[in-house]
């Protein structure tokens, strides 16, 4: 008790400093668990931070601190930024949620962001996307590409979101191509890129001629131009670097719109705490140009699907669909629910393999 | 022409002096670093070293969590340090900690949702043991086979996170996590949680433990017989065989006590700082405490300061992110530049700089 009024005290003198500052200033911080050079998933968020400074110019500043381990140190980074002011705080990775749960008790007044989580107060909001959906463009595309049929995954963690990339990549590969088979491999890393060169090398040796990735950096692709007849697809960013060749697509996280929104609706004082998760329709997850590599016919269907997805007039987990022991789970057009795709922990029919427990 | 020229035995005074020197020279280094990428250099060694103790805003938090980080180093480099002064190198600490960390953690979990005050201690007992039992497998390895200790206990280090990895996601799977791997939060059950001692101060039972191994430490090396020949294992290994030490003893003592340290270590922090089992729990703790070790010394008063400093840096470090926006990897090159330095001044402690000519010798 005695911490909480010590460290409610510091706030409270800070906030009267900070308010005759705030006025025409909004502070707004980020806390990053890879470096923002990665190339990939902190990059995307810290260029929707300069994406916020660009567009409010002098009425917002924005501090960060990149490659924070999550756990004890995060909440002590998430602690230090509110007291140095900080009016709203986006912590982006999943492994902060309990930190930033703590971390909002103490301060009543900041307002928390937390991406991909699921634990909510009143000064706390989740965000996610719908990755899923862009998986799914990815895998028609793998699926019509493929000559060898054989499709390696890099997965990071075996959390839900990864899981259901990969149900959604190959669903949509095998009905593009029913002979399609998958490889998964676990590279416990959300950035690594000695590790993820040797998972994509290890898939390709296996004969796999698409590589899809769940990690963060260029490795992957990188890997796949030097082995040369193999596809990728950026993560996170687009990676364009690579195109048009191994990288054919990508799948690009944008978070600005979502930043400049709620930053707004905090110096209108109309901020609320909410669930968002968001897909390709409201522009948080793009899909990157899609390179002459790919035939003009499959392009065109990999746009089709897009737009279907967009507006809402197709779902990807759309039944009928099995799990993977061949139980069913999803009957002829029905369509999943968000708390199954949030919490999904298990794989579709026809994949192989099991999912680390 | 510049020689350098062995000291009979190494000197006191630069023994003393090194660090501190070590020190000043990673400031110098280090400001031109922040002034090349732009930053203020001065502002920032202030911010390293000075603010997290005194800065008006910060020090308040700051202060208390310089024992959260240096509780575990102090810990861990204690119990390492022993090891190597016999000349025995554990490097696998980081794994005894993770294992320590799932034992401990497992044991707690297991009475989850009974509340006792039985609990605690049995998961501090249980951390030691998870601990201690992975370090006697490179012991074990190095006296019936005569292993090399350094690479099995480093190796061991990845098996033990593959082993985080499946009971993050397997058996210490928090039912009510939907789907996500990682434990139960510590911090929410009472019984198990290790809180701060006093509100407000950062002291946990682990920074309690640290200090106990530090008094601990100095006793066994300067009073106890065991410290004997652990020191004479190390420095005269055949006068030791002489005097009757059994180095298999000795190698089974220090690696199974700097195990059980680690171990200890892993349970206080995922008990209280970190809270959960989770898929990446372990954040460097074991790596990082071999340098506090050499930092110090391998002396335990030497440790306890080192260990600060180390903390010093790292929460300074987080605050001159923040404040300046230097770069994450700044200040791990800055932390690197203490451990590079010390060990190049260390040349000072065992020779004495000659000035001269070759020829007359």
């Amino acid at each position: 008790m005695n911490r909480r009024t010590l460290i409610a005290g510091a706030a409270l003198a800070l906030g009267l400093a900070g308010t005759a500052m705030a006025q025409d200033k909004t502070k707004v911080g980020f806390i990053f668990v890879g470096p923002v050079g990665d190339g990939g998933w902190t990059y995307e968020h810290n260029q929707a931070r300069l994406a916020l400074e660009e567009h409010f110019g002098d009425k917002v500043e924005t501090v960060f601190q990149e490659s924070v381990p999550e756990g004890a140190d995060s909440e002590r980074a998430m602690t230090q930024m509110a007291l140095s002011g900080a009016d709203l705080i986006f912590t982006t990775s999943f492994g902060y949620m309990d930190p930033t749960i703590n971390v909002a008790k103490k301060f009543p007044d900041v307002k928390f962001e937390h991406a991909t989580g699921y634990k909510r107060a009143d000064n706390v909001s989740t965000y996610s996307a719908r990755f899923y959906e862009g998986r799914a463009i990815q895998g028609h595309i793998a699926g019509k590409m493929t000559e060898t049929n054989k499709i390696g995954y890099i997965a990071s963690f075996p959390i839900p979101e990864v899981i259901r990339g990969i149900n959604s990549a190959y669903i949509h590969a095998r009905k593009a191509n029913p002979d399609v088979e998958f490889s998964v491999v676990w590279a416990y890393t959300w950035f690594d890129p000695a590790k993820e060169a040797d998972a994509a090398n290890a898939l390709i040796e296996q004969g796999a001629d698409v590589i899809l990735q769940h990690t963060d950096s260029t490795a992957p692709q990188a890997a796949a131009e030097k082995a040369g007849n193999v596809i990728t697809f950026g993560q996170a960013s687009d990676m364009i670097e690579y195109a048009p060749r191994p990288r054919v697509s990508s799948i690009i996280d944008n978070w600005a719109p979502y930043y400049i929104a709620r930053v707004q609706a905090v110096m209108d004082g109309t901020w609320e705490s909410k669930d968002t998760w968001d897909g390709i329709g409201p522009g948080m997850v793009g899909i990157g140009e899609i390179t002459d590599a790919v035939p003009a016919e499959v392009k065109a269907e990999a746009l089709a699907l897009k737009d279907a997805i967009a507006n809402g007039e197709y779902h990807p987990f759309t039944g009928p669909i099995n799990k993977q022991d061949g139980t069913p789970w999803l009957a002829e057009g029905e369509i999943a629910d968000d708390g199954t795709l949030a919490g999904m922990d298990f794989y579709v029919e026809g994949l192989t393999g099991e999912i680390p427990n | 022409m510049i020689r350098l020229v062995k000291r009979p035995q190494p000197s006191r005074f630069w023994t003393a002096v090194t660090p501190i020197l070590a020190v000043l020279l990673t400031m110098v280094v280090g400001g031109i670093m922040f002034a090349l990428l732009g930053k203020p250099p001065l502002e920032a060694i202030r911010i390293i070293f000075w603010d997290p103790l005194f800065h008006p805003q910060f020090a308040a938090y700051s202060r208390p969590q310089l024992l959260v980080k240096a509780g575990p180093l102090i810990l861990i480099a204690i119990g390492l340090s022993i090891g190597f002064r016999a000349g025995i190198w554990n490097i696998g600490a980081e794994g005894q900690y993770i294992m320590g960390a799932i034992t401990g953690a497992g044991v707690g979990l297991a009475f989850y949702p009974m509340e006792s005050f039985i609990i605690f201690p049995l998961m501090v007992i249980a951390g030691a043991l998870g601990g201690w039992a992975w370090g006697m497998i490179p012991a074990l390895l190095k006296v019936k086979f005569g292993t090399n200790e350094i690479l099995v206990s480093l190796m061991l280090v990845y098996v033990a996170e593959a082993w985080l990895a499946s009971v993050s996601s397997g058996l210490l799977k928090n039912p009510e996590g939907r789907g996500f791997p990682g434990s139960r939060n510590l911090q929410q059950y009472d019984s198990a949680a290790n809180a701060e001692i006093i509100a407000g101060t950062g002291m946990h039972w682990g920074v309690v433990a640290a200090l106990i191994a530090v008094i601990f430490a100095y006793v066994l090396l300067t009073r106890h017989i065991r410290g004997f020949h652990i020191r004479l294992t190390g420095e005269a290994p055949r006068a030791a065989r002489f005097a009757g030490v059994k180095p298999a003893r000795v190698v089974l003592f220090c690696l199974g006590l700097s195990g059980a340290l680690a171990g200890m270590a892993g349970l206080f922090e995922v008990a209280g700082p970190a809270g959960q089992i989770t898929i990446d729990f372990n954040s460097g703790y074991g790596f990082t405490a071999i340098i506090v070790a050499f930092l110090g010394r391998l002396h335990p008063v030497g440790i306890l300061l080192a260990g600060l400093l180390m903390a010093l840096t790292y929460i300074g470090g987080e605050l001159a992110q923040l404040m300046l926006s230097l770069p994450g990897a700044s200040i791990q090159l800055f932390q690197g530049m203490l451990l590079f330095f010390l060990l190049a001044t260390d040349v000072f402690t065992n020779f004495r700089v000659q000035l001269g000519r070759k020829g007359a010798a």
